[in-house]
Parts: structure tokens; C-alpha cells; sequence
């Protein structure tokens, strides 16, 4: 038997196979906007963790004679808010909260979504007819509108922003999980490794999580930007985190007074809630390419 | 080649050399159409209807018919990708269903598939996709399996092993898919199309492998195509198809030279032909098949059959030895002196 490897195949030496995640890991280095992203998420994550030993002032001590003082103020970098608080020592500890009502419902969703898709996606029939459109009637309903109707159903607090945040980001997950199931489960390699005797959960672990995985991972990220917004959209209004907790929500709702006295200091919650989004949105940009394994 | 490991040892020959690997009788499968609100099943596809045939030992059954006449649908049946709504499976003299397991029949029979590309997980390498049965069924040393395998199907190991199925051309991975068929040390290999897709040149190649693996492991293969001279070259028996149905069937040589059925000849006849001086005057077979949701009454060629008359639309003909040949069988009124045909009773009176 003769080999049919083309000239260049020939040239080429031996290689060893990388697996598979580090082969996205080594694409995804390659990529500087995703990088930078990644790295400015994770300084935030990183800053929210440790704030306690970073030397900064107490976030809950205020100070009546130094309300709102511009940023650069001696012993306050970036000013303080209404109640004299600093405010850099407030971003820092908000994003403990925020980042955590951001990611976890986020993560929470992400099991529960996946879960309910691949069964609808790989069992198919009516098990499929009745998750999706179970999950179309939370469909029915404005993200915003549905996570505060739960939020204020089930009290303000944050367990309660916390779970009415999931119920939200379900659906959304569950609906990409099925239709990325479903066209996998479509595919010739899913039939031959049936023929090869394998039961459904070999199959869905070996042959089509890999495949699947990948879009709701990428899909999930991007949500975790939509989650912070909705958390501190439900923190603004009330019915999330209480005052005075440090959250980048809460402190936008409480600084919009000052926004004509001091409109740099009460945007900086916004700009943080900006750019926290908007790393995360590049950084699941990038993510998608790298798992492309044709490139 | 040296021998692999996976075929040392031999599935037991069960049945001994003169029973059928595999006994199809009455393979029925139809598909409902659902449409409307409530999903309601509104027609039936009847994509296979009343298929037998069986396979022997060591011989290439070649399948042949149009797109749609239910050739994939058979193949499928057979290794159980989907159910039967009726009719019986014998693998070696072992019912499928009482006396052997879905399972068990599928250690047995493998299949390729037409699209090299999708029958391979692009997440894996093609060693874990050649190793994942081996793997599954507790066979020690998958990977070592697998490199055999590889190394058989005339790619080497060493440089192929650890590439994704997009680092391969299309004979490539052909390749790796019959070594992942191959893995299960199958006596059955259902090839679906398998070389449909290739260009001729490494069509040649991967059909001289199969002939090669054939007869190096024993294998019997059921050859599904619609390209006649692929057929011809690979196949001992041909089974001719037509909208479900099996409409004749022989030794390959016998329905190369004469076609039975008036369906087979016009198919043959739509072959193009190398000799300028042997071209076909026929008119080649006119329209699209009819649609298999409301498959014509008797025989289900008569609407578009030179030949056809009152019998072939309310009777259905029934597959039956032709001249002299016991092992070339046609299912056409022409053929049967009792059906009422005209052309049959000439032939009877001659």
C-alpha cells in the first residue's frame, strides 16, 4: 500500500500533537485585543479580591465637609461620592459585589442551560418539544422586565438578584445549547460512533460536548456583561443590592444627584461597568477564534 | 502488512461458510410527515418497503438506484442507525433482537460514510476517532489499534496520528474512516456512498485498498452507489433499487450483460459508454421518480415504463428468477407468463 501524502505532507517532520485546549490557548495569545482584555479583567478581578491589603481607605467611612471632591483631591485620587466616601477605595470594593452578581448567575445558567439544551438538542422528539418551549415562554418577556418582575416577587437582597438572574439567562443558554446540539447530533460522526456501540452519555461526552461546548462558552461570556448591567440595573432601582454596600449599580443610582456638581466622579461607577463589559465582550470575541481549529 | 492485533481474534464463524452473513427479509421503514400546529403526522414516506436480500460470506453486494430510492435508508437498517417498523435482520444465522443485540450486531457491521468530512469529529485527532470503539469496548491498547489500522489504510501513523480531520484531504480521511470501521473488526462493512466524493484518481486508490482489506481480513461488504462502473468493478451481486423497492437482482456479470427490468436497463442505459459504436439509442428515462409519500399503485415504475399496461398498474410483480439464471431475479409482469402482460405472452408462446 502506497502512501497518498501530498509533497508538502512529506516535508513535513514529525509532529507532536498538542491537545486541544492548549492549541486555543497558544491562538489565543496570538490575539493582543484579547490579551489586553483578558488582563484588564483579570487586574479587576484580582483588585476585587485583595482590596483589603491594598492599603486603600475605608470605603464605608464618610465625611461630611469632603462631599464630592473632584478627582486628584489630596488623599482621594479619584474623589469622593456624596456621604464624602473614597472612591477609589468604593470601585475597588464594588467590584467584589458586582463582579460576583455579574459572574455567578452567569456560571449558575451556564450549567443549568447547557444541561437542559444538550437533552432537548440529543434526545430530540418530545422531551425537546417540551424544555424548548418551556423555555419560550421566558422568551415572551424583556430580560430586564423578567429579572426584575422575579427580583421584586422574591424581595430585594442578594441571593434573591442572584437567582432571579439565572432564571433570566437560561433560556438564552438552553436555546443556544439545543440548536448547537441539534446540528451536531445531525452529523455523520455521531451515527458511526452509535455504530460503534457507544451509549448516548459516552457519546454526548466524547463526541459532542467538544462541539458544543465551545458556542455556549463564548455566548455565556458575552452574557456576563449583560448580567452586570442587569444587576446593577436592579441594584439602581432598588431591589438588589442595599445601600451601603459598594455596587458599581448602586453607586451610579446614588451619584446621578451629583452628576451637575460633579459629573466626572458620578460617571466613574459607569465607566467602570464600561469597561468591564466591554473587555469581556473582546475577550469572548476572542475566545470564539481561538477555538476555531481550522485556523 | 502484518496482521493487527484486532483480528486475531476472529469473530466465530458462526453459521459455517454457506449460511448468508447477513438475511434482510421484508425491510420496512416510513417515515411520518408531521406539519400543522400540533405536529400531526400529515403522510408517510414509505422510504423502504419490503426490501430482502441477503449477503454471503466474502462476496460485495453492490446497491444501486437513484438519490432517494431509499440506498441510505437500507444501509442504515442494517446496522440499526435507525429502527425497523418491520420486518427481520439474520446475522449469521442469529435474529437480530432475539438472538443477538443491537449491539452485538453492530461489533459485527460497520459502515463509511459518503461525507468524509462530517463522519469525523473535528475535535479529535483521527487516532482518538479510529480509537474511540476499541476504547469503548474495553479492547487493551486502543491507540496501538488504532496506529495498526492507520498504518493498514496507507496512512503512517507517525505523521497522521495526531492531525484533526481538516489537516487531511478528502481520501485522506476516507481512509482514517475506514480504519475507524475497520476497529470494530467487523465481518460486515457497509460502504454508504463511500467513494462518491473523491476524485476519480483517489477513488482508484481507495477502491483498490477495499479490494486489498477485503481479502487480507475476510470482510464482505455492502457497496452502495450510484456510479455503475464503480459498482461493477467492486461488486460480486448487484441489487437494483427503485423507490423502495428491490426491483431485480444477480450476478454482476449477468445484469451488466442483460438487464431484466426495464427500470435496470434504463438506468444501464444512462451509463455513458466508452465505445462510440455501442452508445445507447434509447431515450433515457424521462422525469424525477415519483414521490415516495404516495408511491405509485402496482408496480412502482409503471409511470414511467415503456412497457407498461393495465396489469402493472394494479398489480404489483413479484421478485422472481428470470430465464435460465436461479440467482438472477427481476420483479416485472414482463417476466411472468401468468401476469397477463403482453409482452410476457409472447415470450411464453416463443
Amino acid at each position: 500500500m502506497t502512501l497518498t501524502a501530498d509533497q508538502a505532507d512529506l516535508a513535513e517532520p514529525v509532529r507532536k500533537a498538542p491537545g486541544y485546549w492548549s492549541g486555543v490557548f497558544r491562538r489565543f495569545l496570538k490575539d493582543p485585543v484579547a490579551v489586553t482584555c483578558t488582563v484588564i479583567v483579570l487586574l479587576l478581578i484580582l483588585a476585587a479580591i485583595f482590596a483589603p491589603y491594598l492599603g486603600l481607605n475605608d470605603p464605608y467611612k464618610a465625611s461630611m465637609i469632603k462631599r464630592l471632591k473632584p478627582i486628584g483631591y489630596p488623599g482621594f485620587p479619584l474623589g469622593t461620592d456624596e456621604q464624602g466616601r473614597d472612591m477609589l477605595a468604593r470601585l475597588i470594593y464594588g467590584g467584589r459585589l458586582t463582579l460576583f452578581v455579574g459572574l455567578v448567575p452567569v456560571v449558575l445558567a451556564f450549567v443549568f442551560g447547557s444541561t437542559l439544551g444538550l437533552i432537548a438538542g440529543y434526545v430530540g422528539g418530545w422531551v425537546n418539544t417540551v424544555i424548548m418551549r418551556t423555555v419560550d415562554i421566558f422568551f415572551a418577556f424583556p430580560s430586564v422586565l423578567l429579572a426584575i418582575a422575579i427580583s421584586s416577587a422574591l424581595g430585594a437582597g442578594i441571593v434573591n438578584s442572584l437567582v432571579s438572574l439565572t432564571i433570566v439567562f437560561i433560556p438564552p443558554i438552553a436555546r443556544v445549547a439545543e440548536s448547537a446540539t441539534a446540528s451536531v447530533r445531525s452529523l455523520d460522526y455521531i451515527d458511526a460512533a452509535r455504530a460503534s456501540g457507544g451509549g448516548a452519555l459516552t457519546i454526548v461526552r466524547v463526541h459532542v460536548l467538544g462541539n458544543v461546548l465551545g458556542p455556549i462558552f463564548v455566548y455565556a461570556t458575552s452574557l456576563t456583561s449583560v448580567c452586570m448591567i442587569l444587576a446593577a440595573g436592579l441594584s439602581f432601582l432598588g431591589i438588589g443590592v442595599r445601600p451601603p454596600e459598594p455596587e458599581w449599580g448602586l453607586m451610579l443610582n446614588t451619584l446621578r444627584t451629583a452628576i451637575y456638581v460633579n459629573p466626572w466622579v458620578a460617571a466613574l461607577p459607569g465607566l467602570m461597568i464600561f469597561i468591564t463589559s466591554l473587555c469581556l465582550n473582546l475577550l469572548s470575541d476572542g475566545l470564539r477564534s481561538a477555538m476555531n481549529v481550522k485556523d | 502488512m502484518s496482521k493487527t492485533e484486532t483480528d486475531t481474534t476472529p469473530a466465530a464463524d458462526r453459521g459455517g461458510p454457506h449460511q448468508p452473513l447477513i438475511i434482510a427479509s421484508g425491510l420496512k421503514k416510513h417515515f411520518p410527515v408531521r406539519s400543522g400546529l400540533l405536529n400531526r403526522q400529515t403522510a408517510t414516506v414509505h422510504a423502504v418497503d419490503g426490501v430482502s436480500f441477503e449477503v454471503k460470506k466474502g462476496e460485495t453486494l453492490g446497491i444501486v438506484g437513484e438519490s432517494g430510492c431509499g440506498k441510505s435508508t437500507t444501509a442504515r437498517l442494517l446496522i440499526g442507525l435507525i429502527e425497523l417498523d418491520d420486518g427481520s435482520i439474520i446475522f449469521d444465522g442469529d435474529k437480530l433482537g432475539s438472538d443477538i443485540s443491537l449491539k452485538e450486531l453492530r461489533r459485527g457491521v460497520q459502515m463509511v460514510f459518503q461525507d468524509s468530512y462530517a463522519s469525523l469529529n473535528p475535535r479529535l485527532t483521527i487516532l482518538d476517532s479510529v480509537a474511540f470503539g476499541p476504547k469503548l469496548h474495553g479492547l487493551k491498547d486502543p491507540a496501538g489499534i488504532a496506529r495498526n489500522l492507520l498504518g493498514r489504510v496507507g496512512l503512517d501513523p507517525d505523521r497522521f496520528a495526531h492531525r484533526y480531520p481538516h489537516e487531511l484531504s478528502g481520501g485522506q480521511r476516507q481512509r482514517v474512516n475506514i480504519a475507524r470501521a475497520l476497529a470494530m473488526s467487523p465481518r460486515l462493512v457497509i460502504l454508504d456512498e463511500a467513494v462518491s466524493a473523491l476524485d476519480k484518481s483517489v477513488e482508484a486508490q481507495v477502491l483498490n485498498l477495499l479490494n486489498d482489506l477485503r481479502e487480507e481480513l475476510g470482510l464482505t461488504y455492502v457497496f452502495i452507489s450510484h456510479d455503475l462502473n464503480v459498482v461493477r468493478y467492486i461488486s460480486d451481486r448487484v441489487l437494483v433499487m427503485y423507490l423502495g423497492e428491490v426491483v431485480e437482482v444477480g450476478p454482476v456479470e449477468s445484469i451488466y450483460e442483460t438487464q431484466a427490468h426495464p427500470y435496470t436497463a434504463s438506468l444501464f442505459a444512462a451509463m455513458p459508454s466508452m465505445d462510440p459504436d455501442n452508445r445507447t439509442e434509447e431515450p433515457p428515462l424521462a422525469g424525477d421518480p415519483p414521490n415516495p409519500i404516495n408511491p405509485p399503485s402496482g408496480c412502482r415504475f409503471h409511470t414511467r415504463c415503456r412497457f407498461a399496461e393495465g396489469v402493472c398498474a394494479s398489480r404489483k410483480p413479484k421478485l422472481a428468477t428470470i430465464g435460465g439464471d436461479a440467482d438472477h431475479l427481476a420483479a416485472c409482469h414482463m417476466h411472468d407468463a401468468a401476469s397477463g402482460h403482453s409482452l410476457a405472452l409472447k415470450e411464453a408462446a416463443e
